[in-house]
Formats: structure tokens, C-alpha cells, sequence
């Protein structure tokens, strides 16, 4: 162990602030309703493997059912609604989130398996940031450039992933709501609990019924709710693959579509870099939550001058990391979320090995229940290795190494997608330099993995389309010149 | 690189000068999140025990005021040896800090316990004296028996970019310090950047320093985490070059248990384990003292005792 002289004692959150019921139907026209067909299903937490609850898996009945409540909504009560009386609405979301933020935190922490540091400093507070900064946009519209007049598009539906429950909920509904748009919701399947807290802060928040739909469930009612002929617009973050059958799905319809999807961003490491903030961030690109990060920095790419030093700070740096429990205030890596997450990167780090690779992983105990990947470093990856072109979507960091600016952008752009990058230089000019040529949506300058509802976020190429946060997100939700 | 060609590498001013810029720069953005981070570790019972006993073993209890006196001396010493008259599991701190002309009283105090004498000198607190008026400062200490020897580098010097100045004094201390320890005092609240403190950390070491030293408890800022942050990256990336151990000491501010715990952790994560005892690392305090022996007698019955429970000196 790395820690044998002062090794902290556990020192785990107290779970008894959140109160999970047995079970949970879904979100509909502000009424808790059981499903049409009665289906349920079990969600575990990733880290223990216990049975956290039981949540109901809609149906198409249902999924009809939440449309026509948020259609409705959006006819009586939404849209007619002045700005300045849908942003009261959003600040007490926004209020309501801060206030019960350890028990969101614990509970996404269990139901995610991500350390309790991360949801308790990042995803909650992000998630609460979003709904005020979109609380504050609902009553400037008309001055956000979009015309004197904006229009909202109707009922969103919107599909998120399981890698940020609550923040992801929040980054959807919150420019939608602000924009005038009614919402029916889809957590992933292994992380539906905290959006159904969410449920009830909007009921708290005396949010009228049916402006926020949650219908939980597997891909086919994410599939029944992008098909529905009710919806207006949809927004869907997840897997490449899956968002291609979307966009297959809303081609031709007419209906609004943005897309967030995967990504396999340089991390791209100068010899004139502030070198220890630089293993700081390449940590943090690609091991902050586990690496279940869109934007990760999986591919690190260094200057080979210092390709060797760096590569042995980050083992020492990865030898400090503590894996285990996510309600362990000391943990910094967590469980991964699900078997099937695992099963792939078990299977896409043996390809590295088989490819020639050289794989490392510190000494690092596994727990011996729930899902775990230890962090795991490849050097040697050549370019054309699957590790360095696929998406793990975990732990796992590729080390390439470059000579000249030139190549660096080359081999960064090289890529299917264009989500994300990062620069690390002590040279101005030289972020400039490559901000300009690199293909991705987000582009970091000696930091990584930084989040602001201020700041757009999206993608390039494979990566999706769309931003979200900023001036530029509240797009996606209003009427442009084209349409009718 | 072995000492040797550091010190080939800093024979010339301008060798000097590439051998410092050549250092990675730091990142203000980038550290202080890192520091705020580490900050927040939690460290609770058996593990908080450890890190308190830690901590007082590693005080250098310190009284550095014009109104000092040889009673007052006394008073701290007698602390020093034993912190807690009520619990002899308490360890004694590393060392007691005082003015050069009090060095004999502490000296004669301390005897036969394990807790050093140490001595600010060099015009300390602003270093604004002759090299020679600094030696002949050093040479009173040392003389008077100081074990250690608190210097300050001439932070003018520093910052008007003559590196080789700096070095010489550094080296000409050491060598008047004969036997004793070394401690050097960059005064970080004075460099202003964590650049300058990265180079002054390294000039401080290739001048021979045992221990780099943040501040002189005289100026504000005194330490912080950031700033301890980078000068136990540029001990450990020194030790490593050289084979040379040094150690950090962090002066000025730090006054509660939680702080001393926050540092722990830093040097921990950062320097790493070696750095987890008195001769690597030392925590320059005077109020500190009596938190840790508050919050360890808390740990241990459960209760909290009152302040007017220890006694103050």
C-alpha cells in the first residue's frame, strides 16, 4: 500500500440521509402513476451490489401518457407563462437542490458508485449552477440574439446518460424550461434514483403538473419516447452507437434533434508545460469518475522530450490513488457502473496487451463484491491500436507521444470524434496555436474536465451536434428562422 | 544529477539563471486546486491520533519577539520538554526556536532531552545586513551551542534576479554552521510567484539547506498550503537528483490541529511518507501547540478539556 505509515481511517458519509422507498413509479402530470403493464425493475448500487430500490419500467402506454401531460402543459400553462414567472419556478429548483445536496450526493454515489468527493463537489453543486443560470435567462430572452420575440419548440424529449444522473437531468431540463419547453425525461436504466428525487424537489417546488415528466426504464422506452410522434425536439447524451438509431429515427420528421455523444480526447502535454499541475490534469481528465467521462482525456499525448518523465511522475502519482468505497471520504476512484461497462473494459485493455502494448496498474486491491477496474496506464500505444482509437469510457489512459506542434494537432484531430482536448504550455501563443486547428467542441488550456453552465459544450464529427450551457445552449430550445 | 554537477551547474551567474528557468513553471490555477483538494481529506480517529502525536513530535516551538526574556525562554522550554505535565505519552516537540542572544538559556534548559536549540540569525527577520554582520551572526548562535540555524535569504537579491548572491550567502552559512542544521527561509510571502518560490527552493538546496524554510512568521502571507505544496515537490524531486535528503518547514500561520493535519496530508501525498518525521519535516509554531494537545485529549476521552487546562507556555 502507498499509505502504510499514515493511512486515514475510513471515514464514510453517514447514508441515513436518504430515505429510498421500496419502490418507485413514474413521474406523470405531477402524479406518482404505476406503470400500464406493471413492469419493474431491480437498481443496484454498482460498489455492493445490493438492491437499492425498485423503479417502474414504462411502457409505450406510458410514454404516451407523459407526452400528452406535457403537451398539455406546455398548451395551458408553460409557454403562455411569462419569463420572469418560470425563472421564480427554476431558482426554487435551484434553491431546493442546494438544500438537500448531501442527500443527493450520497444517494448518486450509490446508485452511480462514484466517490462521494466527486458528486458531493462537482455534480450537485454543477446541477444546482444549472438551474440557476437558466433561471436567470428565462425573462432575458428576447435580448439573447435570437430576436425580439423567441419561441419555444414544444415538448422536449430527453434521454440522458448514467455517467452524471443529476447533473445530465439538469443540463437537459434546465434550458428547456427556461426556453418555455415542456419536458418528458429518461434517466438511464442504472441510475434512476436520483432524478427521481428530482421529482419530488419539482413537487416541492410546486412546479406545475406536467411541465417535468420522468419516465424510467430500459433503451426500448428510451426508443418509444424518440419515436413519439408528440415530441418536438430531442436531446439524447450517450453512446455513439445509440445516437446514430436516433438520428435514423427523427431523419425526416421535421423534429428538433442535439446530441451529445463520445469522445476520445487528446490530452496534449508541451516540454515547456507546468509539469506537476500537468499530472494533476491528466489524472483528473481521465480518472475523474472513474473515467465514465464523454470528455475523458484518454489519449494523452506527450512531447517526447519529456515523454519518459512524465510517465513516471503519473505512476507515482497513480500509486497515491484510493480505490473503494464511494461513500468514503477519502476515495478518489470508484466502483464502475455496471458489469456490461466492465466487461468492456476488461475486453478493450486485453486488446491493448494483445495489440503490443505495455499495460501498468498500481498496486491497488480490489473490493471483492460490486464492479471494479483498477487505474491503468498503456504506453506504447501506437495510433492505429483499437486503445487509441475506440472509447473505453473507463480508467484506462493511452500514452502517445509527438515531436512538433504540427504532429501534435495530427495526431490529436485523427479521430472519429471531437469532443474534447487539452493543452498544457507555459506558452501563450501556443494555446492560441492549437485551439485554432484542433477539432473538438471544448478546448481546455493547463486544466481539464472544467464545467461551467456559462460555458457551451458539445461536439464535432461523431461527437454529436449541439451545445449545451451558455447563450449558445438556450439555441437548441428556441424556434430558429427557419422554422415555422 | 548528482550534487556535484548541480553545484558545476550553478558555478556562473548565468548558469545559475538557466539551471532555475529551466525548472517547469507552475501553474497558480493548477496548484492552489490541488492544495484545496488535498485539503479536503478526512482524517478521523485512529488516523487523527497518529497525525497529532506526529505533529507535536514535529514543533519547533518558537518565541521570536523583542520583549523575549530568559524567564520567558524558560517558560517554553519547560512546554517543550514535556506538553502535557498531566499525560507523559505526549512526545516533546522537535526543537525551540528563539533570538541568537537566547540561545544559551534555552541551550542549558533542553539538556539531557531530545528536543534541539534552535537559532534564527542573519539579521533575521529582513536580512538587511553585510554578509559578514550575517556570519558573525551565525557564529554567535552556533557558538552559544544552537543545534539549528534558521537563516533568511536576501529576498532583494532574489528578486532583482542575482541568484548567484543568494547561493554565495546560502553557502557561506552553511559552511558557519559547521555541525548544525541548516534551515533556509525564503520568505514566500515576499516572492511573491510560485515560480520564485520553486527557484528559491532549489538555490536554498544547492546551497547546502537541511530544511527549506516558508516564512519568518514577520510577514504576511507567512505559509500556505500551495506554497508548502511546491517547496515539498522540489525537496522530493532534490532528494531524488541527489541522494541528498531535505527536509520542509512550514512557519507562520498555522495554529490549529486541523491545519497541522491539512499539512500532513500534503506531505503525505506529495513528498511522500519518508518526509513523515521530525528531521524531514517541521512546523514553526507557538499557539499550535495547545490545539493539538487539546484535540488529542479530546480524542482519547471523548470530552473536550478547557483552555485554561494546559498551560499556556
Amino acid at each position: 500500500m502507498a499509505f502504510s505509515r499514515f493511512p486515514y481511517a475510513p471515514a464514510p458519509e453517514s447514508r441515513s440521509i436518504v430515505n429510498l422507498r421500496p419502490s418507485y413509479g413514474l413521474f406523470i402530470g405531477g402524479q406518482w402513476a404505476e406503470p400500464a403493464d406493471g413492469d419493474h425493475f431491480k437498481t443496484e448500487s454498482p460498489s455492493s451490489e445490493e438492491v437499492l430500490a425498485e423503479v417502474s419500467s414504462a411502457g409505450p402506454e406510458d410514454v404516451d401518457r407523459a407526452v400528452r401531460a406535457a403537451r398539455r402543459a406546455y398548451d395551458e400553462v408553460w409557454a403562455p407563462m411569462p419569463g420572469k414567472e418560470r425563472a421564480k419556478y427554476l431558482f426554487r429548483v435551484a434553491r431546493l437542490v442546494q438544500e438537500r445536496s448531501r442527500e443527493l450526493a450520497v444517494l448518486e454515489s450509490l446508485d452511480n458508485g462514484k466517490p462521494i468527493r466527486e458528486s458531493r463537489d462537482v455534480d450537485v453543486p454543477l446541477a444546482a449552477a444549472h438551474f440557476f443560470y437558466h433561471a436567470g435567462w428565462a425573462d432575458k430572452l428576447p435580448y439573447a440574439g435570437f430576436g425580439p420575440s423567441p419561441e419555444p419548440l414544444g415538448v422536449a424529449g430527453q434521454v440522458i446518460p448514467w455517467n452524471f444522473p443529476l447533473l445530465m437531468a439538469a443540463w437537459k431540463l434546465a434550458p428547456a424550461l427556461a426556453a418555455g419547453n415542456t419536458c418528458v425525461l429518461k434517466p438511464a436504466e442504472t441510475t434512476p434514483l436520483s432524478a427521481l428525487v428530482l421529482a419530488e424537489i419539482f413537487q416541492q417546488a410546486d412546479l406545475p403538473p406536467g411541465v417535468v415528466n420522468i419516465v424510467t426504464g430500459a433503451g426500448a422506452t428510451g426508443a418509444a419516447l424518440v419515436a413519439h410522434p408528440g415530441v418536438d425536439k430531442v436531446a439524447f447524451t450517450g453512446s455513439t452507437e445509440v445516437g446514430k438509431q436516433i438520428q435514423r429515427a427523427v431523419a425526416g420528421t421535421g423534429r428538433h434533434l442535439t446530441l451529445e455523444l463520445g469522445g476520445k480526447a487528446a490530452n496534449i502535454v508541451f516540454d515547456d508545460a507546468p509539469l506537476s499541475q500537468a499530472i494533476e490534469g491528466i489524472v483528473n481528465g481521465i480518472f475523474f469518475n472513474q473515467g465514465h467521462v464523454c470528455c475523458a482525456g484518454s489519449r494523452l499525448l506527450v512531447q517526447e522530450p519529456v515523454a519518459e518523465g512524465v510517465v513516471e511522475a503519473l505512476k507515482r502519482r497513480l500509486a497515491t490513488l484510493r480505490l473503494g468505497d464511494p461513500l468514503d471520504k477519502n476515495t478518489d476512484i470508484g466502483a464502475i457502473n455496471s458489469p456490461q461497462q466492465l466487461d468492456k473494459i476488461r475486453e478493450l485493455s486485453a486488446s491493448g496487451e494483445a495489440e503490443g502494448a505495455q499495460r501498468w496498474t498500481p498496486a491497488c486491491p480490489l473490493p471483492e463484491r460490486g464492479y471494479w477496474f483498477p487505474p491503468t496506464l498503456f504506453t506504447g500505444v501506437a495510433p492505429s491500436q483499437r486503445i487509441a482509437r475506440e472509447e473505453i469510457f473507463g480508467p484506462v489512459l493511452s500514452v502517445l507521444t509527438f515531436r512538433t506542434p504540427e504532429e501534435a494537432v495530427e495526431k490529436a484531430n485523427n479521430t472519429t470524434y471531437g469532443l474534447s482536448a487539452g493543452v498544457w504550455t507555459e506558452k501563450g501563443s501556443r494555446i492560441l496555436y492549437m485551439a485554432s486547428r484542433l477539432k473538438a467542441g471544448v478546448v481546455w488550456a493547463n486544466t481539464f474536465n472544467r464545467f461551467d453552465p456559462a460555458s457551451p459544450f458539445g461536439g464535432y464529427r461523431e461527437s454529436g451536434f449541439g451545445r449545451e450551457g451558455g447563450r449558445q445552449g438556450l439555441a437548441a430550445y428556441l424556434k430558429g428562422p427557419l422554422d415555422g | 544529477m548528482p550534487a556535484a554537477g548541480l553545484s558545476e551547474l550553478a558555478g556562473s551567474e548565468a548558469s545559475l539563471r538557466r539551471l532555475l528557468h529551466g525548472l517547469p513553471g507552475v501553474d497558480q490555477v493548477g496548484v492552489e486546486a490541488r492544495a484545496a483538494a488535498l485539503a479536503t481529506r478526512s482524517v478521523k480517529t485512529t488516523a487523527k491520533l497518529w497525525a497529532i502525536d506526529t505533529a507535536i513530535s514535529m514543533v519547533d516551538l518558537t518565541t521570536l519577539e523583542g520583549a523575549d526574556t530568559p524567564g520567558k525562554v524558560l517558560d517554553l522550554c519547560g512546554k517543550a520538554r514535556r506538553p502535557d505535565p498531566a499525560d507523559p505519552s505526549v512526545p516533546p516537540v522537535a526543537a525551540v526556536c528563539v533570538y541568537p542572544d537566547l540561545v544559551p538559556v534555552a541551550k542549558a534548559s533542553l539538556e539531557g532531552s531530545t528536543v534541539k536549540t534552535a537559532s534564527v540569525a542573519t539579521a533575521f527577520p529582513s536580512g538587511r545586513a553585510s554578509l559578514s554582520v550575517k556570519l558573525a551572526d551565525v557564529a554567535d548562535a552556533v557558538k552559544a551551542g544552537a543545534d539549528e540555524v534558521d537563516m533568511v535569504i536576501d529576498r532583494g537579491a532574489f528578486l532583482a534576479g542575482r541568484y548567484g548572491r543568494v547561493l554565495g550567502e546560502v553557502q557561506a552559512v552553511r559552511e558557519a554552521c559547521g555541525p548544525a542544521r541548516l534551515k533556509v527561509i525564503l520568505e514566500t510571502g515576499e516572492l511573491a510567484t510560485y515560480d520564485n518560490v520553486r527557484r528559491a527552493s532549489w538555490v536554498a538546496m544547492i546551497g547546502g539547506a537541511d530544511f527549506i524554510k516558508t516564512s519568518t512568521g514577520k510577514v504576511s502571507p507567512a505559509a500556505t498550503l500551495p506554497v508548502a505544496l511546491v517547496m515539498l515537490e522540489a525537496a522530493r524531486d532534490f532528494t531524488e537528483a541527489t541522494g541528498r535528503a531535505v527536509g520542509v518547514k512550514v512557519a507562520g500561520g498555522v495554529r490549529t490541529a486541523k491545519d497541522a493535519i491539512r499539512y500532513l496530508v500534503l506531505v503525505n501525498e506529495v513528498a511522500g511518507e519518508d518526509w513523515l518525521e521530525p528531521a524531514r519535516f517541521r512546523i514553526g509554531a507557538s499557539s499550535l501547540l495547545n490545539d493539538l494537545l487539546m484535540q488529542r485529549s479530546k480524542q482519547r476521552s471523548g470530552a473536550y478539556a478547557g483552555a485554561q487546562d494546559f498551560s499556556i507556555e
